[in-house]
């Protein structure tokens, strides 16, 4: 019971993302294929395909040398809160598969529920979730490889990042044992968190002031999580999807790329929040 | 003409009506008996465990109960069924003439081969359950699922669905699925009927309240997981 006067709201676990630390190597995307036995496929340049929760994008600023400029942008799921828990992808969804946790702030994904209509994918603005057209292959003996603790999809079912949910489970039965019920900051963290070289990728909860994220990002709750902090943006902000990842940048192109603007439209003096 | 063929279908009706509802009744019987009683038996393949445990005798004679065994580590995962290294502790030679005791030092623990036990209660891979927070945070005997397990002399046969490859435990003994007991099925609507009706708070926020038996003007849910009963966004909580 002590504990409960330190942080008593719901959670709201979320990311920010560095993207001047960034190189684009692509580690948070094998540490995620790995720990959430994510299937490849024979051809992964095929990206009707291939599947990837956690996906490294390109960006060029469009100028030439001496102007010429990239940004790497690793895109997991933004976990939208949407209004109240109305993310695009859960307010289609027909069979409740895939729903919004109140207390964790994750969006879940039920693969047992899933009939693979689709309708979150294409709710979805930031292209986070995938179909299995097939079965999972997995080469022989590679499936003493896969992790017990995320089950396997199979085909006709729609997969997607889920802030690798099972650790924050693994976490809580931790505390359970110890007779706990708040984690700490470092017990619950994604593997790409923990796989990325330059320390680019920053996890944890929104809501606690304690927490890098919150201090990072700086998100005003009272309008739907807008960040606070000058360098952060999130992606597609003005749809008002309210997601959970925040990206960082010091570049103003790169703050830019976040969202669409008219050619008319001041950036710099509209957008800096 | 007519009426002679009216006739003549009459009488053949009149004829045919016993051997046609003797027909049917005896094709009831025969479909009931078959999908009541033979098709159960063909459904489950009849497994032995390959050592033939007693529970009762172990009970007695370890300290602290099921967890002697079957423990938490400290990692917060369950251990199930104990890996050799956890029986090695007391067996490392046979310390009776048990046949069972015997076979079980000979063939395992001389081997430093793991016992390949069958799991009664092994739930599909889509399922996460924490035994850390139902025996511990919610402080469930584990008689509540695994019933009187601790007080059998032998291993029961293991009976694995032949389709799906579960074991029986899940569905329950009883084919028509009904049950009397808590422990006897393992089916999601088994975990739901807490899960779905039971009131429990367990971290609840209140003000200050002289009288006890007054309801409380405040109380306030705190603290993850807070309650037992889950609304619909709760299928994170034991699918993965």
């Amino acid at each position: 019971m002590k504990e409960e006067g330190k942080h008593k709201k719901a959670k709201k676990y979320g990311m920010v993302i560095n993207l001047d630390e960034c190189t684009g190597c692509g580690a948070c995307m094998v540490a995620c294929m790995a720990e959430n036995n994510v299937p490849f496929k024979e051809d992964e340049s095929n990206k009707l395909d291939s599947i990837a929760w956690m996906r490294v994008y390109k960006l060029t600023n469009g100028k030439s040398y001496p102007e010429a400029d990239i940004c790497y942008l690793p895109r997991p799921c933004m976990h939208c809160e949407g209004e109240h828990g109305h993310s695009p992808c859960v307010s289609v969804c027909p069979a409740t598969a895939t729903d919004y946790n109140h207390e964790t702030g994750i969006v879940s994904q039920i693969y047992t529920r899933c009939f693979g209509c689709r309708y979150c994918m294409a709710a979805c603005p930031y292209h986070a979730r995938y179909f299995n057209w097939w079965d999972p292959v997995w080469p022989e003996g590679s499936t003493k490889y896969l992790s017990p603790n995320v089950s396997p999809r199979m085909r006709g079912v729609v997969e997607k990042c889920s802030f690798c949910f099972h650790r924050y489970q693994l976490a809580m039965d931790k505390a359970f044992l110890e007779g706990r019920t708040v984690l700490e900051e470092d017990e619950y963290q994604t593997s790409c968190t923990q796989a990325c070289p330059a320390g680019a990728i920053t996890f944890g909860d929104l809501n606690n002031p304690e927490h890098k994220v919150h201090q990072l990002a700086k998100p005003d709750n009272k309008h739907g999580g807008r960040p606070g902090n000058p360098n952060v943006f999130r992606l597609l902000e003005r749809l008002g999807t309210n997601p959970k990842v925040y990206y960082m940048s010091s570049r103003e192109w790169v703050r830019q790329a976040g969202d669409n603007y008219l050619d008319n439209e001041d950036f710099a003096k509209n957008y800096r929040h | 003409m007519s009426t002679q063929d009216d006739k003549a279908k009459e009488v053949s009706a009149d004829g045919a009506a016993g051997p046609i509802i003797l027909f049917f009744i005896l094709g009831l019987a025969a479909t009931l008996v078959f999908g009541w009683v033979i098709f159960p038996k063909l459904l489950y393949s009849q497994k032995k465990q390959p050592i033939d445990f007693n529970h009762i005798l172990h009970v007695e004679a370890v300290e602290e109960g099921c967890e002697s065994c079957h423990f938490f580590r400290e990692d917060g995962s369950f251990s199930g069924i104990p890996k050799l290294a956890q029986c090695v502790e007391c067996h490392e030679d046979a310390q009776g003439e048990d046949p069972n005791e015997v076979k079980f030092v000979e063939e395992y623990v001389a081997n430093g081969r793991e016992v390949p036990w069958l799991v009664y209660a092994r739930q599909p891979d889509c399922v996460f359950f924490s035994h850390a927070a139902h025996v511990k945070k919610a402080e469930m005997d584990c008689g509540t699922c695994h019933g009187h397990i601790g007080e059998s002399e032998h291993s029961r046969v293991y009976e694995e669905n032949r389709i799906t490859g579960y074991s029986r435990d899940i569905w329950g003994k009883n084919i028509s699925g009904l049950r009397k007991h808590t422990w006897e099925r393992m089916k999601m609507d088994d975990c739901a009927e807490c899960h779905a009706t039971k009131e429990i708070k367990t971290d609840v926020e209140t003000l200050p309240w002289p009288i006890n038996w007054l309801p409380r003007p405040y109380e306030k849910q705190t603290g993850n997981q807070a309650r037992v009963k889950t609304v619909k966004e709760a299928c994170f909580v034991c699918h993965k």
